[in-house]
């Protein structure tokens, strides 16, 4: 597996940290209890194509939003991760 | 039948060519009074525990590809009870015992070898903290011994100890761990449960699950038709969230890819299980004279059974680092196997939230040991309708309450357990 960073190219995955599906949101302050629990602990868990953040520790030190297939490792788009990458690169 | 010297003798008088089949490969029934979902150990030696301690024999065992295809089948075959949490200490020590009856039990040789299994440490703290699970461990009657460095040295003579950065200073040891061959464990178990009566049914992937008007689950439909069941079992750890999103639930569980590895076979070396405390590996040798040995999971979700480079070098780095020497042995095969990694690091043996669905996942990359124990305590469950006292921790909404079981202390983030 490799990733193509959109500030690097393409480098080898010893580079990169998994944080894990990017689908779950931070519940606002005042959330209930079981939207929190839904956040922290309830993972979708796909087979098949995912939307997860890695860390491109090894580059650029920049958030990365991988849309990845769980089955076969087939990584079709790397994207900045919301946030100041995402604004530069939209620049 | 009845495996024995005299089965022996008689088979080689033959020419070994009239042995039976170790187990009945059935076809499904209309219906079952429990139907287990996966034919690894943990479902065949429920289905077992199922028969010959609780009576229940009317059961099957559904298995998507062929029985042991999957992790009982791709681990590194090590057996265990040293773990320090209240839950696991007692969990996995139930299970150790089993294993050491199980070969009688089942009437069948699975190469159950007691030939300890030692955790080097590599500093002080270390120390300290292998002390403090070897106290935990005997304070519940386990066997445990913490081992100076001149203990380890007569034991091991061979390991880097003056590595510099990572020197070995002594080690926790349990002599009653050890290994066993896996497939004979899976094997073994088909064998007893099928004579009791129990069907093992291969090449038949649930495909859903029949529910009354009420929500209860009645049934599985199969690739092979539709089963009717009292209650349903699902012992499917590496894709527990996908056959529970069939019955609507999401559960606290990534399954990610762990590597393990061959090299090729040489002398008798290592004499028991040895784990390098400094990094993360973990070896033990087969039988065979192969290396057999592991680090850390890939750290990715995945559900493709292989793994990616990283690991390896990471693995062989923590080998070179312990015994320099095996840079010497080739490599001879390596392979992945898909974990239920759940959010603390433990299993989660319970009833769902959907009535007549029991859940038996979450085994992270410590299934193999807990096998026996696995078995017995969701038997327990199905035939009883309540959590067996040691398995009583393992419950699913402790995500909830908050009543984790973390041997590790990594929090709600499964790829670090």
């Amino acid at each position: 597996m490799r990733i193509v960073c959109p500030f690097c190219g393409e480098r080898e995955l010893g580079e990169f940290t998994y944080l894990g599906d990017a689908k779950p949101m931070r519940p606002e302050a005042g959330a209930s209890e079981d939207e929190v629990f839904d956040y922290v602990y309830l993972r979708d868990n796909a087979a098949g194509q995912t939307s997860e953040h890695w860390y491109h520790g090894g580059g650029c030190r920049a958030w990365l939003k991988v849309t990845r297939n769980t089955l076969t490792h087939e990584i079709s788009a790397v994207e900045p991760a919301a946030g100041v990458g995402a604004r530069q690169v939209a620049k | 039948m009845k495996y024995s010297i005299f089965s022996l003798a008689r088979a080689a008088l033959s020419g070994h060519k009239n042995w039976q089949r170790t187990w009945r490969d059935a076809t499904p029934k209309d219906r079952y009074d429990v139907v287990i979902i996966g034919g690894g150990g943990h479902g065949l030696a429920t289905a077992w525990f199922l028969a010959s301690e609780y009576g229940i024999k009317n059961v099957a065992v559904l298995e998507k590809g062929w029985i042991g295809s999957g992790n009982a089948g791709r681990n590194t075959t090590i057996i265990r009870s040293n773990y320090g949490l209240p839950g696991n200490t007692g969990f996995y020590e139930l299970s150790m015992k089993l294993w050491e009856r199980m070969e009688q039990d089942l009437n069948y040789n699975a190469m159950v070898s007691q030939r300890g299994v030692i955790n080097l440490y590599h500093s002080d703290a270390q120390r300290d903290a292998y002390a403090r699970r070897g106290n935990t461990m005997r304070i519940n009657g386990i066997d445990a011994e913490l081992l100076d460095l001149a203990a380890v040295k007569k034991m091991i003579p061979f390991l880097n100890f003056d590595n510099a950065r990572f020197p070995v200073q002594g080690g926790l040891l349990q002599r009653r761990g050890g290994t066993a061959r896996h497939d004979a464990v899976v094997w073994g178990y088909a064998h007893a449960a099928s004579e009791l009566g129990v069907d093992i049914i291969q090449n038949c992937e649930v495909t859903g699950f029949v529910r009354d008007a009420n929500g209860k689950v009645t049934g599985v439909e199969t690739s092979r038709g539709k089963i009717g069941a009292g209650k349903v079992g699902m012992a499917v750890a590496g894709s527990s969230s996908r056959v529970a999103a069939m019955a609507g639930l999401r559960l606290p569980i990534e399954s990610h890819v762990l590597q393990a590895f061959v090299s090729e076979a040489i002398k008798p070396l290592i004499p028991g299980v040895m784990t390098f405390g400094a990094g993360h590996f973990y070896v033990s040798q087969s039988d065979k004279g192969g290396l057999v040995f592991g680090g850390d999971i890939d750290g990715y979700n995945s559900y493709a059974q292989r793994g990616n480079m990283p690991v390896m070098e990471d693995v062989c780095e923590g080998g070179m680092a312990l015994m320099p020497m095996i840079g010497r042995v080739r490599l001879l095969r390596q392979w992945g196997g898909i974990m239920d990694m759940s959010m603390d690091g433990s299993p989660i043996i319970d009833k769902t939230p959907v009535d007549g669905l029991y859940l038996n996942a979450g085994w992270c990359y410590g299934g193999f040991k807990a096998t026996p124990g696995s078995g017995f305590v969701f038997a327990h469950l199905l035939a009883r309708d309540e959590s067996h006292e040691e398995a009583a921790r393992f419950r699913l909404d402790r995500f909830r309450t908050g009543a984790m079981i973390d041997e590790k202390g990594q929090g709600a983030q499964p790829n670090l357990h």
